[in-house]
């Protein structure tokens, strides 16, 4: 094998130029990055709505987000709805929780149908979640009530008395009124939110009057409910 | 007593990264004894906001592999580097440069995380002037690292140092792509990225940041210590080129497989499940090639304390790199993924093989930068059984909680509806989840006993003069 002969002496070449080393790692360690993400930027299976644009909300011209109707297809999430989300980041929900419902038998029974990729577009960062100490929630919008929620945020066990989580009493004590929704809508705009001047404008005045606890029950009761999936529908070969 | 070695290099950063290295590791496995008990015991979240499972867990993530596993990389590498290139390293100031701008980045972690400021990107948690900050540590330190090789006295690179170069050029793509995001006001960013492409971003990074940070960076400790410890040459200098390439080329692919059965697409998690059944051999390589090197030595194991705990590293490092692709596997990976068995694959990783190994390597500095004995060697020792047997206990745990639970959300009842709820597989986990906090307990008071004989030896050295003797002492060799 000449070859191995010629790559011993490359090695060896490598051992004692630091550069060439560097050069070298710098290119294979760049290879799997590249194949395995570009092409989730550039190929349009990707995201299912390329072939359904029906998952996506059509907003004509004048509408705001509160005129969106469950099942009109995903739409940016309200202010209340954003400040939530916010929120459940930083109170490192995922950590415990999933939003990615998995094609499976038993979790098309227990959560509902398998989650789209179109169906986080907006959601930066992503939280699909890597672990279930508690269930998942890509579906969890309209499955409880929202008195169900507050309950629950703030004494888990008085609802569910196997639950190991946290209560969340401070939730209900604290205002969101004055958070700048108006600077956090611009920022999901220049990442490719598509909010409107109209949205951004009144982003700040629908925060009047309400707690972190209604914030996080918007946002909970929003997921899973924006699009309406077709059960017999193929979206994902 | 080495005074020309004190004389020739800097030792001094390298203490203070071992001595810190030490403090992390009580730190990082103190909170994850906490939370641990708090799955285990929910009313231990006092209905605190600071200290709440969802907040502390980042903590703990965060404090073991940036605090404990930073520190202990940056002195074993430092120490290495400057031993198998026989200079000393480029320039002092970056080095400490490196040294107070890492641990500022840990004291601002520990203060922002359990504030709840975060960007909520696992594993990348902290919020982006914590992220610029690391960028500019990270390449400090790399640019030391590369410039003390570039003016080496030995002709060739020694192969630790080629794993902790591919590290730094991995960590340093990983950590700027991941990291973009824009920001709203000093405490809040938006990552660029949304959905499935900041998912497969976020596993790239997330993976590797095992891959690299947690497995290359670390065989390059076991590659400088193992034979040192042992006194023997490290077994196959070709295996160790074959897998170093395999593993640089190869490791990047697997991030993917975190994501099979989601909304990715199917071709991008199988391509990430298949290569990482293919990383079996290269792993495989470096625990053999570092075990072998103790052939013909293996009565060392008997006296030797230091050198059990990297044989044992090496053990659980051959074992959960059959795991980690055995769990890529599309049928294992839909009964695992979402459960404990995830969790035990992570710590049977990072309590067996990466602070192992590093425990290993600090003993090993400590003694040759203090220039005097452990402290007591009969605590090494103990630390070694309370360590191992924490582990053990702790993966075996998450083992049968991980199955159970993947098996009860999928079992149907006679009448084909789901057999259980929810609830009831989280009330089924509950003993489970007690005999994690005892054997994470086990593992943190071996932790303890470390940090004892650690900041005992300091003192030892101090009033022996050790210390000063090597540095003062006309230089003999």
């Amino acid at each position: 094998m000449a070859n191995e002969n010629q790559s011993v002496s490359f090695q060896e070449k490598m051992e004692k130029n630091i550069w060439l080393l560097l050069i070298l790692l710098a290119l294979s360690l760049s290879v799997g990055g590249l194949v395995e993400i570009v092409p989730l930027f550039t190929m349009k299976s990707t995201m299912e709505h390329n072939a359904a644009p029906e998952l996506v909300w059509q907003r004509q011209a004048g509408q705001t987000l509160h005129d969106h109707k469950p099942g009109d297809g995903m739409r940016p999430y309200t202010a209340l709805e954003l400040a939530g989300r916010d929120i459940y980041l930083r109170e490192g929900c995922y950590t415990c929780h999933s939003q990615m419902v998995r094609p499976f038998r038993d979790e098309k029974e227990r959560y509902g149908h398998y989650s789209l990729a179109s169906e986080s577009m907006y959601d930066h960062p992503f939280q699909w979640g890597s672990k279930r100490t508690g269930p998942d929630f890509a579906r969890l919008g309209n499955k409880y009530s929202d008195d169900w929620h507050r309950k629950h945020l703030r004494a888990p066990r008085s609802v569910v008395p196997e639950s190991v989580m946290p209560n969340y009493p401070w939730l209900k004590d604290n205002s969101v009124e004055g958070k700048d929704m108006a600077a956090r809508f611009s920022v999901m705009r220049l990442i490719g939110v598509p909010y409107t001047d109209e949205d951004i404008a009144s982003a700040n005045a629908e925060m009047a009057g309400k707690t972190e606890e209604d914030a996080m029950v918007a946002y909970l009761q929003v997921l899973g409910t924006m699009a309406k999936l077709d059960e017999n529908k193929v979206y994902r070969e | 007593m080495d005074a020309a070695a004190e004389q020739k290099y800097n030792f001094a950063v390298v203490r203070w990264f071992t001595v810190m290295a030490t403090v992390y590791l009580v730190v990082g496995a103190l909170v994850g004894v906490y939370i641990a008990a708090e799955l285990a015991w929910p009313f231990l979240n006092f209905d605190l906001p600071y200290i709440t499972f969802g907040r502390l867990r980042p903590l703990h993530t965060n404090a073991v592999i940036f605090a404990f596993g930073g520190c202990a990389l940056m002195a074993t590498s430092f120490y290495s580097v400057q031993r198998t290139c026989g200079v000393k390293l480029w320039s002092d100031k970056l080095a400490w440069f490196v040294f107070l701008g890492w641990n500022l980045i840990i004291v601002s972690a520990v203060i922002t995380l359990p504030l709840g400021i975060t960007s909520g990107k696992e594993y990348a948690e902290l919020e982006w002037p914590i992220d610029l900050a690391i960028a500019v540590v990270w390449l400090a330190y790399s640019f030391n690292f590369i410039m003390t090789l570039a003016t080496r006295k030995s002709s060739h690179i020694y192969v630790s140092n080629w794993f902790f170069l591919g590290m730094m050029v991995m960590i340093t793509y990983l950590h700027v792509v991941n990291s973009l995001a824009i920001p709203v006001d000093l405490f809040r960013s938006y990552s660029v990225f949304s959905g499935v492409q900041d998912a497969m971003v976020q596993w790239w990074w997330g993976h590797n940041a095992v891959g690299f940070y947690l497995t290359a960076g670390f065989l390059g400790i076991m590659y400088y210590f193992v034979p040192k410890q042992a006194g023997r040459p490290v077994y196959s200098y070709r295996l160790s080129v074959i897998h170093f390439w395999a593993l640089m080329f190869g490791y990047v692919w697997l991030g993917a497989h975190h994501l099979q059965y989601t909304a990715l697409p199917d071709w991008t998690g199988s391509l990430g499940a298949a290569v990482s059944l293919a990383m079996i051999i290269p792993s495989w390589g470096g625990a053999v090639n570092g075990m072998m090197t103790l052939s013909g030595a293996w009565d060392k194991l008997r006296t030797d304390y230091i050198l059990r705990f990297m044989i044992m590293s090496l053990a659980f490092y051959a074992m959960s790199t059959f795991e980690g692709p055995v769990m890529s596997l599309k049928t294992v990976n839909a009964l695992s993924h979402y459960t404990d068995w995830t969790v035990g694959h992570v710590h049977s990783g990072a309590l067996g093989w990466v602070a192992m190994v590093a425990i290993g390597a600090i003993y090993h500095m400590m003694m040759r930068t203090f220039h005097t004995e452990m402290w007591s060697l009969k605590l090494i020792n103990a630390h070694f059984w309370t360590a191992t047997i924490g582990a053990v206990i702790y993966v075996v745990a998450m083992w049968v909680s991980g199955i159970m639970q993947g098996l009860m959300w999928r079992a149907y009842d006679e009448y084909g509806t789901l057999a259980y709820t929810f609830a009831e597989s989280v009330e089924a986990m509950h003993p489970y989840y007690a005999m994690r906090a005892v054997g994470g307990a086990i593992f943190l008071l071996g932790a303890v006993m470390m940090l004892i004989n650690v900041l005992m030896t300091v003192m030892k050295a101090s009033s022996e003069g050790s210390l000063q003797q090597a540095r003062t002492a006309a230089a003999t060799a």
